[in-house]
């Protein structure tokens, strides 16, 4: 396995007048060529900007960053968070690429698609224009846009939901990066089309043996193509091992909470989705102890430790499955067990 | 027993303008286009399908929001479809909305106390006890605190703003609700939360909803019954527990293989129907049956004949060559 | 395309006619004689009775107006015999008050003030933009609060404070600028002294409108930089001038050319308190005083003119927004 990413302990707070946000609270994970790592969590749990600061993208000025972010290129490992803009610039396109959520405004309104694919292709590779826009048509092609020839002198109005992001695909594989960062690509989709996108996106990760960081909210797209998954909450990874892990033997309470709350697959039968009540604590003021403290049911449960006040750390329960939760872990496996998913055999 | 609603090939189109300075429609958007169904007292209809199909128009013309451009309502057995909008004022306790967004629709400026209160004042209502009280103890049922009566909506997060839309819509008891994917803009957590309030609600009241979403899981958990919709257009409904265990139209059924599952196992092994291509314009939908440009069961009749909706068991499905 | 172009003039054009018959209209409804007008204080009634005749007075208003609609396309005679004369096409009457057809009179006017508008809009989309990018690029630094100031002050001072701030401070107390006694020269005859003659009422026309294009920039190029398409172009590894330049600038500024036209059309219809101030013998000044003196066939003029050049002004907005944004492109 190559190495390609590793976050150690990521802290990401911006200050604003009504305090610092912590919206990245001490995250650490690491991506393997040809692996896709999936991060979820409801919104506002600090999933995009984990995933803009792999890119560098925050306004360096308005954000604190600290902790590292080692991205291995062939010349060897670079830290985002210290390096310098140069550094930073060059690794952008060609070492790391990126899509958004939203194909609808991720594209310049006022220049061809071409126009935008060559000019990713060019700063990196420095072809001619004739070369470039060769190569564009080439992508447009692989990610399957019927009449690339034609239609890579269009502009993006002229173009679908689903279309716009085939070619924000295009245009971050353009220089084949060996990490793909892939922030909710398929959730202003429609389900058909997201399932195109999704198998699009599995196909070419085969083929070039691309790391995808994968960032959703949806459950079903993770158990669809993620090898590993990390779970967080206000800002902090509460679970992280494989899929099967996640899904068949979840064992921090708010996986549990999440699983059970999708409706159809589990709360059939009963008329009832075990909600998770209340709401995430605002970023402002985290409370002191477990961050899920106020909606966690088992908190009651907890012997020697007091969820409302000491903050539980991330610990290896299995061999590569982490977890963030004072519970002993004979009970969160017993919990866990009646959440799970059914497909499972465990 | 008389359903609560009935429409009858009801048809909504929207003429476009080509630019602001054209007088003519340059053409109509076919937003619906001769859909047929009936909600039972106590029923919940799910409406599923992809974007820019038609939910939303359906569920506006429905209760008249939007006046239709052909076709019949019926409400209770009573034809509202040319009731002026000034008569519809006594229908309004009757049928509520509830919308999408829990951002856009309440007014910022107006304490929830007010907002919860205009069904009320809009319809001149005094409820027994007084207003205040009769807000408040909705506040309550709808799990929003009571003292909270004068706050505004701004201090509120996404599930609970969504709350407050639904306070305002059951305040006159309305006997059928169009929900307008109500849920679509929550996390799941929050997501499920107000999906039990709605079923709780339901089994007080007994109130008949619409409930329209893209979600075809929220909406197979919430339904009685689905119907699925494509272009403007109705291409199959039926009871929840058929369609998704026997999808009959293709569409259906390759909707229903899209739907990631959140379970890795089922993922890993289950065959997926991949449909090519996008939804066609509404402006000039496929002659024939309007899947035809994506069905990957397409004949050259599906292009000439349009297929009726035809009944199977117990679905009703609009397909030449159904499953 | 342009059939879209031909629908837009025809449009234009009847805006224009109903422009002019509005206009028409107005005059006749005021409570004077035109032909009194045209005479001084000691009037005989004979002599305005020769003039009624002489300009067309006479005439119904309804064949006046249209004497004076084919007068723009063929040109127009008055009087009869030896006093007969001719205002050539496009004529736009004849003005009795100064005895000489409008259409020259506009023809001494319009230079002065294109050169007043064209040099002034130079002058402001030079200031404004550029102060406009560097706050929102240096955003809360002292730059940025400068700016502001700046945009304070343009904004609130009157045109006619600045104007008699800047001659009293730059030409009568320290003479920076010297006076210029001479009168309007053109570009083409000593571009030296056409830009000493113009500095200052350019500085003054320029100035209000430097802080609000200051601050309709500086919110335009903050505004971009958050967009999602803007991010894509970081994510790209492009150099941060060149972000700048291709997409920020390019989004941000378009909507720049609509109002930068539109201003500039108001302006070619006369800047009125700059010319009154630095005694320019402008459009501006020669409506305000045909009002004044009540020399109607000017006030006519001058009032179709600047209609004229908003409308047509709009038309090349919209073409040149076409051209910069392919979502608004007509098929
Ligand atoms: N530039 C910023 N300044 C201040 N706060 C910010 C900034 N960017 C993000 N935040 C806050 O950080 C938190 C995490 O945001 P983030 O966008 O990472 O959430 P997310 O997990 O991606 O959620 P979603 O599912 O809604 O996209 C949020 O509370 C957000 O308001
Ligand atoms: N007021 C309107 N004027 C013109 N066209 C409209 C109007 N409202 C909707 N449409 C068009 O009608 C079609 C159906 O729109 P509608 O909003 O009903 O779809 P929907 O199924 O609710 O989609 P979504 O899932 O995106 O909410 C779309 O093509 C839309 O662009
Ligand atoms: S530490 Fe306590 S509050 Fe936090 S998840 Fe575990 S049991 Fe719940
Ligand atoms: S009628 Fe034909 S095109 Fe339409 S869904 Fe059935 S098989 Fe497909
Ligand atoms: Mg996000
Ligand atoms: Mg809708």
């Amino acid at each position: 396995m190559t190495r390609l990413l590793d976050i150690n302990d990521l802290h990401v707070t911006f200050p604003t007048e009504d305090g610092d946000v912590k919206a990245v609270d001490g995250i650490s994970l690491t991506l393997d060529a040809g692996e896709t790592v999936a991060i979820v969590g409801e919104s506002g749990s600090g999933k995009t900007v984990t995933s803009l600061s792999v890119l560098g993208l925050h306004n360096r000025k308005r954000t604190r960053l600290n902790g590292e972010i080692l991205v291995h290129t062939e010349a060897g490992a670079v830290d985002v968070v210290s390096c310098s803009d140069e550094e930073l610039r060059k690794l952008r396109g060609s070492a790391v690429a990126m899509i958004f959520q939203d194909p609808m405004s991720s594209l310049h309104p006022y220049y061809s698609i071409g126009n935008q694919l060559a000019e990713a292709y060019r700063v990196v590779s420095k072809a001619s224009k004739k070369d470039a826009l060769k190569r564009c048509v080439e992508m447009l092609d692989l990610v399957g846009i019927p009449e690339p020839q034609k239609r890579v002198k269009e502009y993006p109005h002229q173009f679908s939901g689903g279309m716009r992001q085939r070619v924000m695909i295009a245009m971050a594989l353009i220089n084949n990066p060996r990490i793909l960062i892939a922030d909710e690509p398929t959730t202003a989709l429609d389900v058909t089309v997201q399932a195109q996108i999704l198998t699009l996106l599995k196909e070419l990760q085969r083929e070039f043996n691309m790391g995808i960081l994968l960032i959703t909210h949806d459950l079903g797209v993770v158990a669809e193509v993620a090898d590993r998954v990390n779970v967080m909450y206000a800002g902090k990874v509460v679970e992280r091992g494989s899929v099967d892990d996640i899904y068949y033997r979840p064992l921090a309470p708010y996986t549990m909470g999440l699983l059970s709350s999708i409706p159809s697959v589990y709360g059939k039968g009963t008329g009832r989705l075990s909600a998770i009540p209340g709401q995430p604590p605002s970023l402002i003021s985290l409370p002191e102890g477990c961050s899920f403290a106020s909606r966690c049911s088992f908190a009651s449960q907890v012997v020697g430790a007091s969820c409302a006040t000491d903050a539980p750390h991330l610990i290896e329960d299995e061999p590569g499955h982490f977890a963030r939760c004072h519970l002993a872990l004979a009970d969160r496996r017993t919990a866990g067990a009646k959440f799970a998913a059914k497909g499972g055999n465990a | 027993m008389t359903p609560i609603v009935k429409v009858e090939n009801l048809t909504k189109h929207f003429p476009i303008k080509k630019n602001a300075l054209a007088r003519r429609a340059a053409g109509n958007v076919k937003a619906v286009d001769g859909i047929s169904f009936e909600i039972a007292p106590g029923e919940t209809l799910g409406m599923v399908g992809e974007s820019g199909c038609g939910k939303t128009t359906a569920g506006r013309t429905i209760i008249k929001l939007y006046e239709p451009t052909g076709g019949k309502i019926f409400f209770e057995g009573e034809d509202i479809t040319k009731v002026s909008p000034a008569a519809m004022r006594s229908y309004r306790s009757k049928m509520q909305i509830i919308f999408q967004d829990p951002f856009s629709s309440l007014n910022p400026r107006h304490t929830i106390g007010r907002i919860i209160a205009a069904p009320f004042e809009i319809q001149n209502i005094t409820p027994e006890g007084g207003v205040k009280r009769a807000v408040q103890t909705l506040m309550e049922r709808v799990g929003l605190n009571p003292e909270h009566y004068n706050r505004f909506p701004h201090e509120f997060s996404g599930g609970q703003r969504q709350r407050i839309g639904i306070a305002r819509s059951i305040a006159l008891k309305p006997k059928f609700i169009v929900a307008d994917e109500p849920v679509s803009a929550l996390d799941v957590s929050i997501q499920a939360q107000i999906i039990n309030l709605l079923d709780d609600l339901q089994t007080e009241f007994g109130m008949s909803f619409l409930f329209i979403a893209h979600d075809l899981s929220v909406v197979q958990h919430i339904s009685d019954r689905v119907a699925v919709m494509y272009l403007g257009k109705i291409m199959e409904i039926a009871p929840t527990t058929d369609l998704y265990a026997a999808p009959h139209h293709p569409y259906t059924k390759a909707l229903l293989s899209a739907v990631p599952v959140p379970d890795p196992n089922t993922e890993r092994t289950r065959e997926r129907i991949l449909l090519h291509g996008d939804l066609p314009s509404p402006m000039n939908p496929p002659s024939g049956c309007v899947f035809n440009t994506r069905c990957w069961k397409a004949q050259d009749r599906c292009r000439i004949d349009e297929p009726e909706l035809l009944q199977i068991g117990a679905s009703s499905v609009a397909c030449h060559f159904p499953e | 395309m342009i059939s879209y172009i031909a629908r837009r003039l025809m449009y234009a054009a009847v805006i224009l006619l109903l422009v002019s018959i509005a206009v028409y209209a107005i005059f006749q409804f005021l409570p004077f004689d035109p032909a009194a007008l045209t005479c001084g204080k000691n009037c005989r009634p004979n002599l305005i009775a020769a003039n009624r005749v002489r300009l067309g007075f006479d005439k119904p208003v309804w064949e006046q107006y249209w004497l004076f609609l084919t007068g723009i396309f063929v040109g127009r005679d008055y009087g009869v015999g030896s006093a007969a004369f001719t205002c050539p096409a496009p004529s736009l009457g004849y003005s009795f008050r100064q005895n000489a057809c409008v259409t020259d009179l506009i023809k001494q006017a319009l230079p002065v003030t294109l050169s007043l508008a064209i040099g002034a809009l130079i002058l402001w989309l030079i200031v404004g933009i550029g102060l406009g990018i560097l706050a929102a690029r240096f955003k809360d630094s002292p730059i940025d609060t400068g700016s502001t100031v700046f945009v304070l002050i343009g904004t609130s001072l009157p045109t006619f404070v600045t104007g008699l701030l800047l001659l009293i401070y730059l030409t009568l107390k320290n003479n920076i600028i010297p006076l210029n006694f001479d009168g309007y020269i053109s570009i083409f005859d000593n571009p030296a002294k056409f830009f000493i003659y113009f500095l200052l009422p350019w500085i003054t026309l320029a100035f209000s409108f430097s802080a609000i294009y200051t601050r309709y920039t500086r919110s335009a190029v903050i505004e971009t930089s958050g967009e999602d398409y803007i991010r894509t172009a970081w994510a790209k590894g492009l150099k941060s001038k060149v972000v700048l330049r291709k997409h920020t600038l390019r989004a941000a500024l378009a909507p720049l050319t609509t109002m930068a036209g539109l201003d500039f059309a108001g302006l070619l219809g006369g800047a009125i308190l700059t010319e009154t101030i630095f005694d320019l013998p402008g459009l501006g000044r020669m409506s305000l005083k045909a009002v004044n003196d009540f020399d109607l066939p000017v006030v006519l003029a001058t009032t179709l003119l600047a209609a004229a050049i908003v409308v047509i002004m709009n038309l090349v907005v919209d073409l040149l927004y076409a051209v910069l944004d392919p979502r608004v492109r007509v098929g």
